[in-house]
């Protein structure tokens, strides 16, 4: 037997150079061709092809794990810098032990396994009908067409004991769907921060939603205005069940927020120079925390029920 | 470094700038000049994909059917566009992030299949790769400077760290918001050519025809 292995493999070997010496062959004639002969610009398209693919699909997929660990980093560091936990000397990953991926379910408000907090991503699952909803017109405030019927927070916990939230929102600007993430303290109300890190407004002036200083502005702003409450009954998966939504109060005003005044606490200066941006920002701020959006969640995490 | 070598390097720069002469390229430059870090980027990306792509097709300019030839150019031209796009969301994420599509548009920029098409396609591939080097250093250049200006008097940054502080923080300088958005990219750009043309007067372009004097005017 060993003998048999032996000779085919000479064989194979010989069949190789045989094809080898074949294709240098087939090479050195068509080379020789006349530049315009049909053969010849078949051949020069195929192999030029041939080449430009190697190096495309060769590159993508050898940088594929690189460009991976860039988003999920990217991500993680938008999450921990929203929350106020980016702290310089801890590792990201160190950073992001104390954070727990919770998926809830937008119209009850309720913590649910129906997808993996893991895997799953918020933004496909708003384009896929199985996953979504469209929104009618009249409600879309902040533009962006459908929402996901689940969403993915993140829950930031210390001992235990739940430190904050953080949300994912959405809505359309001036040129761009801006999407980014808001944290509120644990009592579901009090602003963390806003970190729109995903957009394309124009730079200086609607891009400024980016600029630490702007950012800065929100912490310690409250989010609903309890005074005017709602109470919102639909699609509440326990029976029985009300809760109460504050009207959304927060948003951003021209002319500068004067601390004296009430309503300072519902007040965040709009960019200068930028009304439709920061129309936008406001809207997506009224939607994703009404009652189309967490506005039921934020309601239990307020009660103690999150 | 020979006197061919030479020339091919230096003149893209000012005396043949592919954008202040030819003016070609210019959707880009419009689009990432509005900061430096992504002008530079940008500047890097293009640079290397003409010497590349020049160099790639001045290897195979004699077997390549000219029926064909402006299909063969884009095929090895858009494979090393792929390639710089990829490394660039591997190893530069927040840049990649903000050039976006304008890395993919390299494609179709005019400067890099006039190298092809012009030089390329007649000349050997270590001439080619300079000449490619050259005309991304001439459209770096204009990209920079217009870089500079835009984002220096449009934000009183320069790579993001504050030169000028803004009256808003505190400062003097009122930023002009006007630089930030695509047209004053293109009066810089008019201005440049304006510039470079009253220097080096042999620039200018002849009038493509003279307006006749009305009849009846007695001369």
């Amino acid at each position: 037997m060993p003998n048999a292995v032996n000779s085919t493999n000479v064989q194979g070997g010989d069949k190789f150079a045989a094809l080898k010496e074949k294709a240098r062959a087939y090479a050195e004639r068509v080379l020789a061709l006349p530049n315009d002969s049909f053969e010849k610009t078949v051949a020069v398209a195929v192999g030029l092809c041939l080449v430009g693919a190697v190096l495309v699909s060769g590159s993508a997929v050898a940088l594929k794990p690189l460009q991976e660990s860039n988003k999920s980093r990217d991500e993680k560091v938008n999450i921990l810098e929203v929350a106020g936990l980016l702290v310089d000397g801890t590792g990201i990953d160190e950073a992001f032990k104390n954070i727990e991926p919770k998926i809830v379910e937008l119209a009850s408000g309720d913590y649910s396994d129906a997808v993996d907090p893991k895997t799953y991503d918020q933004r496909k699952a708003a384009k896929d009908p199985a996953l979504s909803e469209a929104i009618p017109p009249e409600d879309d405030i902040a533009g962006i067409k459908r929402k996901p019927k689940y969403a993915k927070v993140y829950l930031v916990k210390e001992n235990g004991q739940l430190k904050s939230v953080i949300l994912p929102v959405s809505g359309y600007g001036l040129w761009s769907t801006m999407y980014g993430f808001m944290a509120l303290e644990a009592d579901g109300e009090t602003v963390i921060g806003l970190n729109l890190y995903d957009q394309a407004e124009t730079p200086g002036l609607g891009g400024e939603v980016v600029n630490p200083k702007w950012k800065a502005l929100w912490k310690g702003k409250k989010v609903y205005n309890y005074s005017k409450t709602a109470v919102h009954e639909s699609n509440l998966s326990e029976k029985g069940q009300t809760v109460e939504i504050g009207e959304v109060a927060l948003g951003l005003v021209k002319g500068g927020v004067d601390p004296s005044k009430p309503g300072a606490e519902f007040q965040v200066d709009a960019l200068a120079g930028a009304t439709l941006t920061s129309r936008g920002v406001s809207n997506l701020i009224r939607y994703w925390m009404g009652k189309d959006g967490f506005g039921p969640y934020l309601a239990k995490v307020r009660a103690g029920r999150g | 470094m020979n006197e061919e070598s030479k020339k091919v390097l230096i003149e893209p720069l000012v005396d043949n700038n592919p954008i202040t002469l030819q003016v070609l390229g210019i959707c880009s430059a419009l689009a990432v000049t509005s900061q430096l870090s992504t002008a530079l980027i940008m500047s890097l990306a293009l640079t290397s994909v003409t010497a590349c792509s020049s160099a790639g097709i001045a290897l195979i300019r004699n077997h390549i059917p000219s029926s064909v030839r402006i299909i063969a150019q884009m095929v090895i031209i858009a494979s090393l566009v792929i390639v710089v796009d990829q490394l660039l969301k591997a190893f530069a994420y927040e840049i990649s992030k903000q050039l976006s599509v304008f890395v993919g548009l390299i494609i179709t920029n005019c400067i890099v299949m006039g190298r092809a098409e012009a030089y390329a396609m007649k000349n050997p591939p270590w001439e080619s790769f300079l000449d490619g080097i050259g005309n991304g250093l001439g459209y770096s250049l204009i990209l920079v400077t217009v870089a500079t200006i835009r984002e220096l008097l449009g934000s009183g940054k320069l790579l993001g760290i504050d030169v000028l502080p803004l009256v808003k923080d505190g400062g003097w300088y009122v930023p002009n918001g006007l630089l930030l958005l695509p047209p004053s990219a293109f009066f810089l750009i008019g201005l440049l050519i304006w510039a470079i043309r009253s220097w080096k007067t042999q620039q200018v372009e002849k009038a493509d025809f003279v307006i006749a004097t009305a009849h009846g005017e007695a001369h």
